[in-house]
């Protein structure tokens, strides 16, 4: 029984944490049908940016919750300024681009900061289920990610903000029509899903270590998870982080982590030769 | 195969989306060596008539059948080349070939070089493109590049050719060459012409069927569509307006 | 022969290719030897994505994973074969096939550019992964240690397979040299041929070509698997001249062929085995010198190529030349 409830504990976290890991890739990508080649950097910044906030005197919880979003969504904004902006309507180009800035943010962060692995501890402790120990750090992830989740749908559905979000994600040119320029959704969007990359990263610092290429371990899953879920935002990330997290932690569990990676991914490609556009591609296509 | 079998049919042919039933039971058929107009009205479904037999839609109900054998549903490619020439309503065209090479892409049925080289000559001369052979077809006129795909459709060598509003956007004088070219292609091929310009109609049609609301609502010959009362209500009154 | 454009090209290459196999080993050092097998064998790599891309417009972010399953595979069946030609001989079949697998999923799932970047980069990334988890004695295939993250080092050479004598550096140059050219001249048959023809076609414009009664489909398939073997071509030379790690499916790794094939110009052949070349002495002269991370190098030269000369160096070249000779005709003309 106690194996059950912790069992169930690990999956809840291991959605939640691919699900967090994914939320800044998925706004980008249902809002500018384009993948972010930089993802992985962002949230490798979020963690450098914690672990900094934290070595200042910065409470934790701050640095986690509000210093590495905010840094990371100026950084964002410029990059979006600076090269995503030009490349308007080209995708390949855009991922491209955003897989030059990936390497150079990798490079730059390695000749600021070293190679070696910067971290701090978890908070929080931990408490017991029956002979099993779990910790409150994860919970406290699941937390986080459920009122991320909650957050952004009240945003979409009940704000102006959330309407031309909608209306981007359906047709393009609707945004127009309401008198938005697409540079202007451009670019909140990639600010935005920066911010969320950044949290990720804030989040999951204390548990991986911070190096310039701490992203690498988190990518692979992202895109494969961002593309499954299809262009609708929030539905998209939920049902794909749900069915692959899931996958990946029972195979997990059966054999060893990256054979649940790979699972994960065998996965997602069986589900994508016959839903092409991902699950909201096909279910639940009037979703936000 | 039956001597009175029907080249192209259908058979309580539907297509809805949602809830608009852009088809809704069509009986169509087309004899062997026939030249047939379809007209109506933006919306009437003449369109989305041709994309059900061209494979760009699966029907919701009912049967495409090709010389006798169902086609409905099956890929468009596999629709082609069982010799059917598609033209869409857009040029639809390789642009960074030339002219030369998008002709010799559509060539089937021959694997020898020579023999294909000689089909492409002879499409361009007869389509009177040769001139401009060489040219990437990305670069030419619209009216050129709408003659650079009637001449794949032709170089494929099909039983039955679809051209889709071929004579949109072009010249009076590219008009008129094209009229010709129809006329001149009837002699050896079935085809289907969608188009909405009656001038055009009057130069080439001989058999019309009018669509509208999704359904047929009438067949026959171009002189007695034309002075229909309820085509001229449902079709020219709305075009005139 | 007429004096067209291609014949010129392959003339070009063909005596370029002769110098590379008989004058220049005569006349540097035995280093320079050894890292120009090196550069050659990747050269084979920026080839085949050059392929694929630029004339299948198949965007594979992940050609690496077919590069390190060359190398692996010959790897592995170097250490259990009695001859390394059959090793050689699996480099070539397993990206083949394993391209066939992804591929099938890919294409027939009839996925966009967008997707099949993403898919085939994750591919290589878990790839990634699984190897470099391959530690310890559990992780054997027959005789051959996988190593994880130390990769096979001390694997066998390969051998001449006429007197099983194992090949000297100089010779093994040379077969790279001639896998390079030979890789070349295949890729020009290829699309000289009905298939490649059609193939360019497709990416064209895929509803077209599937107008005029071709299925996209198992073209696309049977490019991308030519692409692959490619690619295992490539890492089964790299294995011969490094040795194999899991670094060959790093992300960086893939991002720098995709590199070589932009900045050498997408749509052409020679393009981007130049721009590998170049790029690879660019980055190992500033690995040395330490002054700025290769990295950083790589990622600037990326963007600046996407937003600036999106068409990469040789088109660019080829344009100028074009504009240099009608410039030079009016000129000439009274």
């Amino acid at each position: 029984m106690d194996y059950v409830i912790v069992l169930i504990l690990q999956i809840l976290f291991s959605v939640s944490s691919l699900a967090l890991v994914c939320a800044g890739l998925a706004v980008i990508f249902g809002m500018m049908r384009v993948i972010n080649l930089a993802h992985g950097e962002f949230i490798m910044l979020g963690g450098f940016t914690t672990v900094f906030a934290t070595q200042a005197g910065i409470p934790i919880v701050v640095s986690m919750l509000v210093v590495a979003p905010a840094i990371v969504a100026v950084i964002g904004f410029v990059i979006e300024r600076l090269v995503v902006r030009h490349l308007y309507g080209r995708m390949i180009d855009t991922m491209l681009a955003t897989w030059g800035l990936s390497l150079l943010l990798i490079g730059a962060a390695t000749m600021l900061f070293g190679n070696s692995v910067a971290g701090i501890s978890a908070p929080f402790g931990s408490f017991t289920v029956g002979q099993y120990r779990v910790s409150v750090y994860e919970m406290f992830i699941v937390a986080v990610t459920l009122v991320l989740l909650i957050g952004c749908y009240l945003l979409l559905r009940f704000t102006r903000l959330g309407l031309i979000a909608r209306g981007t994600m359906q047709n393009s040119e609707m945004a127009a029509s309401l008198g938005i320029s697409p540079s202007k959704v451009y670019s909140v969007t990639f600010t935005a899903g920066a911010a969320l990359s950044g949290l990720a990263g804030a989040l999951l610092a204390p548990l991986s270590g911070v190096v310039p290429t701490m992203g690498k371990a988190y990518v692979a899953k992202a895109f494969i998870t961002v593309i499954s879920g299809g262009e609708a935002i929030l539905t998209g990330l939920v049902s794909a982080s749900g069915l692959l997290g899931s996958v990946g932690t029972l195979t997990t569990f059966a054999t060893t982590p990256v054979v649940g990676d790979a699972a994960l991914l065998f996965a997602a490609i069986i589900l994508l030769r016959f839903l092409p556009n991902g699950i909201t591609g096909r279910f639940f296509r009037r979703s936000i | 195969m039956s001597a009175g079998q029907p080249l192209l049919e259908t058979r309580g042919l539907c297509k809805h989306f949602g809830g608009v039933k852009a088809l809704h039971n069509v009986d169509f058929s087309l004899a062997k060596g026939e030249l047939r107009c379809l007209i109506g009205s933006n919306g009437a479904g003449k369109s989305t008539f041709f994309k059900a037999v061209t494979g760009q839609y699966v029907p919701t109900h009912g049967e495409v059948l090709l010389n006798g054998a169902p086609i409905g549903g099956i890929e468009t490619s596999a629709i082609a080349k069982r010799g059917v020439g598609i033209k869409t309503q857009v040029p639809n065209v390789f642009d960074g070939l030339s002219v030369r090479e998008n002709v010799w892409v559509a060539v089937r049925g021959t694997k020898d070089r020579r023999e294909r080289d000689e089909i492409v000559q002879k499409t361009l001369e007869r389509m009177g493109i040769a001139h401009i052979a060489g040219e990437t077809v990305g670069q030419l006129a619209h009216g050129q590049r709408q003659f650079v795909e009637l001449s794949m459709v032709i170089a494929e060598g099909p039983e039955l050719i679809l051209l889709d509003e071929p004579a949109a956007g072009l010249s009076a004088e590219e008009t008129a060459r094209l009229a010709k070219i129809i006329h001149e292609l009837n002699q050896s091929h079935a085809l289907i012409v969608v188009e909405h310009d009656m001038q055009f109609i009057r130069m080439i049609g001989k058999q019309v069927t009018v669509f509208h609301q999704g359904e047929i609502l009438i067949e026959d010959t171009t002189e007695a569509i034309l002075s229909n009362e309820r085509v001229r209500d449902v079709y020219l009154g709305k075009t005139a307006a | 022969m007429r004096l067209t454009r291609s014949s010129v090209e392959l003339t070009a290459v063909a005596l370029i290719g002769l110098f590379a196999l008989f004058v220049f080993p005569r006349n540097v050092e035995f280093y320079t030897i050894i890292s120009s097998t090196i550069y050659i064998s990747l050269a084979i790599l920026a080839l085949s994505l050059a392929l694929i891309w630029g004339y299948g417009g198949i965007l594979c972010f992940g050609q690496a994973a077919f590069f390190g399953l060359g190398g692996y595979a010959y790897a592995v069946g170097a250490w259990n074969f009695d001859a390394t030609i059959y090793a050689a001989l699996l480099a070539v079949v397993i990206p083949t096939v394993f391209a066939a697998a992804l591929g099938y999923f890919m294409f027939y799932g009839r996925l966009n550019d967008v997707y099949l970047g993403v898919i085939t980069l994750t591919v290589t990334l878990i790839l990634f992964k699984l190897v470099n988890s391959t530690g310890g004695d559990a992780y054997a295939i027959g005789k051959a240690r996988l190593g994880g993250f130390n990769g096979m080092p001390g694997t066998p050479f390969l051998e001449n397979p006429l007197n099983g004598k194992v090949l000297s550096p100089e010779a093994l140059y040379g077969v790279a040299v001639v896998c390079l050219f030979t890789c070349y001249f295949l890729c020009k048959a290829v699309l000289a041929s009905r298939f490649g023809r059609i193939v360019v076609a497709i990416r064209e414009n895929e509803t077209r070509a599937e107008l005029l009664g071709y299925d996209a489909r198992p073209y696309k398939l049977a490019f991308f698997c030519i692409g692959a073997g490619i690619a295992g071509i490539s890492g089964m030379i790299f294995a011969n001249s490094v040795f194999v790690a899991p670094t060959m499916f790093d992300m960086a790794s893939t991002a720098r062929i995709l590199i070589w094939v932009i900045v050498g110009g997408l749509a052409t052949l020679v393009g981007p085995v130049i721009g590998c070349i170049a790029l690879l002495m660019i980055t190992t002269s500033l690995g040395r010198s330490g002054w700025i991370d290769p990295n950083v190098a790589l990622g600037a030269i990326l963007i600046v190529f996407v937003l600036l000369v999106p068409r990469g160096l040789l088109p660019l070249l080829n344009d100028g030349l074009n504009r240099a000779l009608a410039w030079l005709k009016q000129e000439r003309a009274p």
